[in-house]
């Protein structure tokens, strides 16, 4: 396997661009990442997108993209895998150059949600779910987290507010972020008195819905030119694991066994133990999944993720988390979600993290999930 | 329309077929051939009790394409006295909340209309607050 290194991002805001479309937010991500790369050429791109096919009545985003970007003729392909498609993208442009088959590629995230409103983005959001047995009796993504944190408090005991820290903690850290949806810190009141989306959940425990792209250029180490215009990042581990998609199938529905797997995959694929990683990027698009994600990896014992977790998690902490707002306050860009987390640690490991900055950072690691945790790809980013 | 999708789960959304596994006498639904417990192929039918109850509920506020009439609703994780878990709606509730470890037992309901001129109505399984005993007396 060759080494593999990132020499180029980019990505638009998280907004709701009313007067954008998808090529057109794709293009600017696209357009900023090969800037970056430098006059290298990618040999293929890979769309992540979730949503598109019901939301835009557009499929074959592969060559829509490669024409409009005016990468004539190349390789192109739509990888989905519901909200981890933007990790799984990477991972497949990842695999393709480190196999030696491409020796650069582009992987572009893009999602366009405010085109359709209300019941028809629930109802796509619900075709990530198992439509004959989860979507038709009328369950949604969002009812579904809501039974997990239902479960969470009654297992654990645990407060009303164990989810609460989550938020604040997004929040906080998007008022640094440019490309952030939210840029405003709330508080305890803030949360408290959240819009009931589904009980117990409100609109604090859930990330918005939005449009956006991000996009990534990939390169194998013995094609770099001698000057790159920005530092450039190793991908030092990559890994990807599922779960039954139905969560009425798993034994434990709390257990989030495809994040273990692919978390730990990927450090051992990096040769990195737990200790050694400087800030994490969960997958936050329903506050649940946070405390269920860093007690399945082992950053938390069972039902104490919440405890402390302020103090733990913020940008001084042990372990940094959601460090430039997360899904729940950068925003949900769909298929860009996965690409916005590289690009974020990127930002971080390059020093380019503003008032975000980690200090010293050497090693994130960033998790997409599809679903609660029924597909989780994990990737190691590590600054040489 | 869709006809086939759904009249092709007619065993399962008014009858909760399932299986059960001749290997290791797993029950199983929906159906999926191979038994989630020992991987071997199982494909015996096996009509579920439909006597369950409640593990986890919520209510949907925000209703996928479709289902707006009947929103809010609630919508419950079950799980059925022989084991396995179905994701199904509430019904006839009443003044009754529901909560976790509420019996139930399943119902044939119209789940909702697909629209259309011709749109044709998906029945299917919810569960209510059981009436078992009731009607025994």
């Amino acid at each position: 396997m060759r080494e593999v290194w990132i020499v180029g991002i980019g990505a638009t805001p998280v907004r709701e661009h009313w007067d954008r479309s998808l090529r057109d937010l794709a293009w600017e991500a696209m357009h900023r990442a090969l800037e970056e790369a430098a006059g290298l050429q990618p040999q293929a791109l890979f769309v992540a997108n979730m949503l598109a096919p019901l939301t835009a009545h557009q499929t074959h985003l592969g060559t829509l993209l490669a024409d409009y970007a005016g990468l004539e003729g190349i390789e192109a392909v739509t990888v989905e895998a519901a909200g981890a498609s933007g990790g799984m993208a990477l991972r497949q442009a990842y695999l393709a150059v480190a196999s030696g088959a491409l020796d650069a590629a582009l992987v572009v995230g893009v999602e366009k949600f405010t085109d359709v409103v209300g019941p028809e983005v629930e109802g796509a959001m619900a075709a990530t779910l198992d439509a004959d047995y989860e979507a038709e009796p009328g369950l949604t993504p969002a009812a579904q987290a809501a039974w997990l944190m239902q479960m969470y408090r009654e297992r654990y005991n645990a407060p009303e507010t164990a989810f609460m820290p989550f938020a604040l903690l997004a929040h906080r850290h998007a008022v640094g972020n440019p490309y952030a949806m939210f840029r405003r810190a709330i508080s305890e009141k803030h949360y408290r008195h959240g819009a009931p989306v589904a009980p117990p959940m409100t609109i604090f425990d859930m990330a918005p819905y939005a449009d956006g792209a991000a996009a990534v250029f990939l390169a194998a180490r013995d094609v770099l030119p001698p000057e790159l215009p920005r530092p450039a990042v190793r991908i030092a581990g990559s890994a990807a694991a599922t779960d039954r998609l139905a969560l009425h199938d798993r034994e434990d529905p709390l257990a989030f066994t495809a994040a273990a797997r692919s978390f730990h995959r990927a450090l051992e694929e990096a040769g990195a133990s737990p200790h050694q990683v400087d800030f994490f990027e969960p997958f936050d698009l329903f506050g649940v999944y946070v405390p269920l994600t860093l007690e399945a990896v082992g950053y938390a014992d069972p039902g104490q993720a919440w405890q402390d977790a302020e103090r733990r998690f913020g940008l001084d902490g042990e372990l940094p988390i959601l460090t430039l707002g997360g899904q729940k306050a950068r925003g949900f860009p769909g298929g860009a979600a996965g690409v916005f987390q590289v690009v974020e640690a990127v930002w971080q490991l390059r020093g380019q993290a503003g008032d975000n900055q980690i200090a010293h950072a050497r090693v994130g690691v960033v998790q997409a999930l599809g679903g609660p945790a029924s597909t989780a790809v994990t990737h190691v980013l590590q600054r040489p | 329309m869709e006809l086939a999708r759904h009249w092709r789960l007619k065993k399962q959304r008014y009858a909760l077929q399932g299986e059960v596994c001749p290997h290791c006498q797993t029950k199983i639904f929906p159906p999926r051939d191979i038994c989630p417990a020992c991987k071997q192929e199982a494909r015996t039918d096996h009509t579920f009790s439909g006597r369950g109850k409640v593990v986890a509920f919520t209510v949907v506020t925000q209703p996928p394409k479709g289902y707006e009439a009947q929103a809010p609703y609630v919508v419950a994780l079950v799980e059925l006295e022989e084991g396995p878990r179905v994701t199904a709606q509430l019904t006839d509730l009443g003044d009754e909340e529901p909560y976790i470890g509420m019996p139930v037992e399943m119902v044939t309901r119209k789940l909702r209309t697909v629209e259309g001129e011709r749109g044709i109505i998906v029945y299917g399984y919810k569960f209510r607050p059981r009436l078992t005993v009731a009607q025994r007396a």
